[in-house]
Parts: C-alpha cells; sequence; structure tokens
C-alpha cells in the first residue's frame, strides 16, 4: 500500500533560549503571588518549563518552579505538591495558567496561619527567557520521514514543536498532531499524540514515548504494510 | 580519540560528546550572525579563567564563520593592583580602597580607551579592568556594548560598586553567572552561566597508564581511595576545613587525602594558609598537599581528579566554581558547599552532596565512600547535568544568542 504523502510538508524547527534577569526576587509566597500577577508571559513560561531542558536526565521532575523553590525554600509542602500537580498540559495560554497559579496560591494564603520566608540568599529570583526560532534542514513529507528525523533532531526541537508551539505561542495543539491530522488526514493517530501528558517524560523520554506511538499505530501499518 | 593539542581541536571534535544536531544549531545560529563584528577585551591573554575560556571560545567562533576578535588593554602594575582591590571588594572582602586607587585606575582607563581600537559591531567587554571603554560608545553610535562580570557582585562594597555602576550603565547590556549575583540595574542582565571544554588538557580523558603515572610521581597509593580538593590555598576555599572533615572520615575509612593547589611563592596569603594547612595535617596519615607548578597543572590535576574515589569542594564563598563542574564533568561523585554557582551545578542527592559545615562534609564523604552504587548514581547524574548544561558549545550558542539579542526586540525571535 502507498504511503501517504503530503503536499503540505512538516518542516522542523528548533528553539533556543537566553535567559534574562528581571530584577524581581520574592521571599515568601505573599511575594510570589504579587509578582507573579504582573510579570510578563515568558517568565512565568520559563518557571513552568525550565526543569525540561536542564534537568532532563534526573528525574522527570514537575516542570515547576515555583513548587520547587516553594517545597525546598520556604518549607511549605501542601503548597508545593498543589504548585507541582498544577496539570499544564490543560492550558493553552500562559494567561490561564498565571490565573491558576495565583488561584493555587491565594487558596493557600487565605487558609495560612503563617508565612515563612525563605533563607537570605534563597529568594525566588523571577527570569525570564527569549526565545529563538530557526528552521532546521529536517523535512517531513510522511510518517516515516517524521519518525527519521524525531530520532536526528535535538531535544530542543522536540520541546519546541510539542511544548513552545502549543503554549507559549498559544497554538492549543502540539505541531505533530496539527500536521498529521491536518496535512496527513490521521486524526485518530493526531489524536493520540495530543491525549498523553508530555510534561510527565523527560525530554528524550518523550522523543521516544512520540516515536512509539506512530510506529504502533494502525495508520503506521497502513503506510509500511503489516509484515 | 582524543588529539595532543587542544589548539588543533574543531567543532567535529566535539560531535561525539554533544551530537551533530548541537553543532548544527551553532552553525545555523552563527549564519544569522552574517555582516556583524564581535569583539571580545579583557585585560590579560594568559592565566585566569577569562582568558582560558577565550582561547577556545574565539578558535570554535571563528570556525563557525562568525567574524570575532579578542584584544587586551594595557595596564601598570600599579594599575593591576588596584583592579585586585576592586576585585576584593566587589567580592565582599573589606580591603581598605582610597581616593588614589580611582585616580589610578581613571589614569588607566584614559590610556586604554586612546589605545584600544573598537572595531566590533558588538563589544563584549570583561570584568572591571576595562569597564571604561564604554567611554568610547559615545563616538561609536552603531556598537552594541556588553558587560561580562565573572565576579559575584551580590554584597560588594558599596564605594567600589557605585564607582564601577556609573560605567555599567552605559553598557547596552550585561551578562552575570547567576541571577543571585546580579545587582538592581538599568540595563538588561542576561544570565549565562561558565562552562568548561571536554576536550582541553585539564578535562580530556587520561589513559589508566597515564593517571598512574601522575600518582607515583607524587606518591600517591592507587590501594587507598582517593578523596581531593583541588583549588588554591585561599581561605575562602577552606582547605583547613577539609582537613578537619578527612579527619573525621579517616576514623572510619582508611582513605587518602589529596590537596592540589598553585604555587604560593609569590602570594603571602597563600603561603600562610598553606603554611596552617601543613600544621593541620601533622601526624595525620595519607594526607598529599601538593604544589602542581602552572606548566604541569592542567594533565596533572585531571589524572588526579580521574583517579579521586570522591571530589570535595569545601568552600566558604565561590563564583561559578568550575573546579566542581571539571569533577563532575569526570564522573565523580562530589561534595561541595551549598555556596556561589555550586547550587546550580548540584542539586543534593540529585547530582552530588551539598555540605554546609565541616561535619557534614564529613558525613558526605562517608556516605559516597561507604556507598559506592549511590556515590555512581550520583556522579553519572551529575556528568549529564553538565553535558547538559556547562560545556563549552552551550556558552558559545548563548554568547551567539545574546548578540543577535541586541538586534530583535521581543522575548520570541523568529530568525
Amino acid at each position: 500500500m502507498a504511503k501517504r504523502k503530503t503536499k503540505n510538508p512538516f518542516y522542523f524547527c528548533t528553539h533556543l533560549e537566553l535567559r534574562e534577569s528581571t530584577g524581581l526576587k520574592a521571599r515568601n509566597a505573599r511575594e510570589l503571588v504579587n509578582v507573579l500577577k504582573d510579570v510578563s508571559g515568558s517568565v512565568i513560561y520559563y518557571h513552568t518549563h525550565v526543569f525540561l531542558q536542564q534537568h532532563q536526565f534526573l528525574s522527570p521532575e514537575p516542570p515547576n518552579a515555583f513548587a520547587y523553590w516553594v517545597q525546598h525554600f520556604l518549607g511549605e509542602d501542601i503548597l508545593a505538591e498543589r504548585l507541582s500537580s498544577i496539570d499544564i498540559y490543560q492550558f493553552s495560554t500562559i494567561r490561564a495558567l498565571r490565573e491558576k497559579l495565583i488561584e493555587v496560591i491565594e487558596g493557600h494564603l487565605f487558609d495560612a496561619k503563617e508565612i515563612r520566608n525563605a533563607p537570605l540568599g534563597k529568594e525566588f529570583d523571577f527570569t525570564k527567557s527569549r526565545s529563538f526560532i530557526l528552521p532546521t534542514h529536517y523535512v517531513a513529507h510522511n510518517l516515516r520521514d517524521m519518525v527519521e528525523s524525531l530520532q536526528k533532531i535535538t531535544i530542543r526541537s522536540i520541546d519546541f514543536h510539542i511544548f513552545n508551539v502549543r503554549l507559549r505561542l498559544e497554538k492549543g495543539i502540539n505541531d505533530f498532531s496539527n500536521w498529521i491530522n491536518t496535512s496527513l488526514g490521521y486524526p485518530e493517530l493526531a489524536s493520540r499524540l495530543e491525549t498523553f501528558d508530555p510534561y510527565t517524560y523527560t525530554l528524550e523520554g518523550l522523543r521516544q514515548n512520540i516515536i512509539n506511538i506512530i510506529e504502533h499505530s494502525p495508520e503506521w501499518k497502513q503506510d509500511h504494510g503489516k509484515k | 580519540m582524543v588529539k595532543n593539542k587542544t589548539q588543533t581541536l574543531s567543532l567535529d571534535d566535539y560531535i561525539p560528546i554533544v551530537g551533530k544536531d548541537t553543532i548544527d544549531e551553532l552553525r545555523l545560529l552563527a549564519s544569522s550572525l552574517k555582516g556583524k563584528k564581535i569583539q571580545h577585551i579583557n585585560s590579560t591573554r594568559v592565566g585566569g579563567g577569562v582568558a582560558e575560556m577565550l582561547t577556545r571560545v574565539i578558535p570554535l567562533m571563528r570556525e563557525l564563520g562568525v567574524d570575532i576578535d579578542w584584544d587586551v588593554i594595557g595596564g601598570t602594575p600599579e594599575f593591576y593592583n588596584v583592579t585586585k582591590k576592586f576585585h576584593n571588594a566587589l567580592h565582599g572582602r573589606a580591603d581598605v580602597i582610597v581616593d588614589r586607587d580611582f585616580d589610578i585606575y581613571l589614569e588607566t582607563a584614559r590610556k586604554y580607551n586612546k589605545e584600544t581600537e573598537i572595531k566590533g559591531d558588538i563589544v563584549f567587554v570583561h570584568d572591571p579592568q576595562p569597564i571604561a571603554l564604554i567611554q568610547n560608545k559615545k563616538r561609536m553610535k552603531t556598537t552594541k556594548w556588553v558587560w561580562r562580570c565573572h565576579v559575584d557582585v551580590s554584597s560588594p562594597n558599596e564605594r567600589v560598586w557605585d564607582f564601577l555602576a556609573t560605567f555599567v550603565e552605559g553598557y547596552d547590556a550585561s551578562i552575570f553567572s547567576s541571577p543571585k549575583f546580579t545587582r538592581p540595574l538599568k540595563t538588561s542582565q542576561f544570565l549565562i552561566c561558565p562552562a568548561i571544554d571536554p576536550l582541553s588538557d585539564k578535562n580530556k580523558p587520561l589513559s589508566y597508564q597515564r593517571i598512574n603515572k601522575v600518582l607515583s610521581k607524587y606518591g600517591i597509593s592507587r590501594n587507598k581511595p582517593i578523596v581531593s580538593q583541588i583549588s588554591r590555598y585561599d581561605y575562602l576555599k577552606d582547605p583547613v576545613g577539609v582537613v578537619e572533615a578527612f579527619k573525621m572520615v579517616k576514623k572510619y575509612v582508611d582513605a587518602q587525602l589529596v590537596l592540589v593547589g598553585n604555587s604560593a611563592a609569590d602570594d603571602p596569603e597563600g603561603a600562610k594558609v598553606l603554611k596552617e594547612v601543613r600544621q593541620k595535617t601533622k601526624g595525620v596519615a595519607d594526607v598529599h598537599i601538593l604544589l602542581i607548578p602552572p606548566e604541569h597543572n592542567d594533565i596533572e590535576v585531571n589524572a588526579i581528579q580521574r583517579a579521586s574515589s570522591v571530589i570535595i569542594q569545601k568552600s566558604l564563598k565561590e563564583g561559578f566554581a568550575l573546579t566542581v563542574t571539571e569533577a563532575l564533568w569526570k564522573d565523580k561523585p562530589v561534595v561541595a558547599s551549598a555556596v556561589g554557582g555550586i547550587p546550580l551545578q548540584i542539586k543534593h542527592k540529585y547530582s552530588g552532596l551539598l555540605c554546609h559545615c565541616i561535619e557534614g562534609a564529613a558525613l558526605q564523604m562517608r556516605q559516597f565512600l561507604h556507598n559506592p552504587t549511590f556515590a555512581k548514581r550520583l556522579a553519572n547524574n551529575g556528568k549529564m547535568h553538565i553535558k547538559r548544561n556547562f560545556l563549552i558549545t552551550r556558552l558559545i550558542r548563548e554568547h551567539m544568542l545574546l548578540a543577535l539579542s541586541l538586534f530583535h526586540k521581543g522575548d520570541i525571535i523568529t530568525l
């Protein structure tokens, strides 16, 4: 059976980040929430995604620097758990994610009997990232091309097409699902690639999972014939 | 296969370490800088971390096709005495600063401002010595100026910082290694960590024979676990604290301690610290206090680190602590104080063990020495963390991104 090929190929991009200090700091949960209300979306995105790249080989930690700081430097385990369990994948805009973070922290402050301060020098430093998007030379016309490219591209490229595009660029869907649905016409495979939680994988694990989903799909067999 | 001469290395030599995709990304980025000339200016071509970093970064960026130059300013010994005092004052040390110091600084600044040719579209000025070059900005309106601060200025001597801040505010952007090192400034403050070159003599893989040769030279046994600290003999590196911690370890583990520092002959304070360390180790078996001359330093330090069972960095204050980066890169379990840039490199119980006192350092060393599987797991994590975040290819990438950011507005930039 012939491979399904599209006239609208998938062009892989990558993104590279440069960190910039905002100079803003928080010593406790109250200051944290106050600053969160005003900072740019780039700050929110950075602190909810920084662990994805920096610590990918250590553990699939919750990709949320706010939760990490609240747990390790304020010792507020319950608030930390509430922050880390925010299901970022359910949000398609930074604005909505910001509101959820604020809601969780303010809910905690409403019931709090004391406001704990971080030790001197352990304040939360608000950082933003500037994201540079670059084209790569990888192009996919069908599922095989896509898998072959997925095996070769950098994890920053995976990060871009899964997380950045969906939330920071506010497309609300990852690029792979979008293309497989609209250009290849495989809505079920597209749906399978959109309905797992990428935040609970390391980026390398995520790469492998996407490849596995494609290679074990009926659409892949349809394209390549049953062995 | 590692080449003999660091100087002959090319970008392709880094592919087995960081992957072809990472090198390809650097090439893509470099092509976006076409037509822009970058100039780095510091105060010395040899010695010190900045010169070491530029020695590797410049040729690799040239290979990428970036038009890049490196120049140094001139200065008198009197000027460098003042800038050394400034350096200590920025670290918060209470050196006496007098009016004459500022006069000496400004006299030399006038001279280097006349003598230094500014030829870059983007000029990176490193540390306080050449900082007054920004006075050229008025006559070079299209040039973008970046000040790279390699010092932790979070709690500086205010008089020195106020003096330098008048120059810093003139720059288009500044770079610090950590958000903890930054100051309230009107200009953009980018965060770029230093990095190590995995193929330099200090970090490249060494054969078992080569390592043994170095151990034999210094009378270090292969039969007992080695605990080492590589640092100059300086109170802030707390070698005396390391000795005290080792004594606590030695009660339970028949280990050796190796302290490695540069020759302290021309450093009065270093000689004093060294003398104190020697006194503290009198009667303690298996302690090796080494002074390795600079010409042998890199390979021998590399060998001792690779032979170590545990590497310690028990500093009281630190900048970024590239010695920790080097140790982690060598897949070694590291015990280090939670100061300066060390917590950026070590997440406690994930990629090493952090400590806050002598007793804590001793406990963490014992943990590693008694639990080799645990030590190995953390060491592996540490190496991966360095590979991902603190190698020279990342530094080159961020230098290029910063250069590009000066010509693009916004937080999302499509190239």
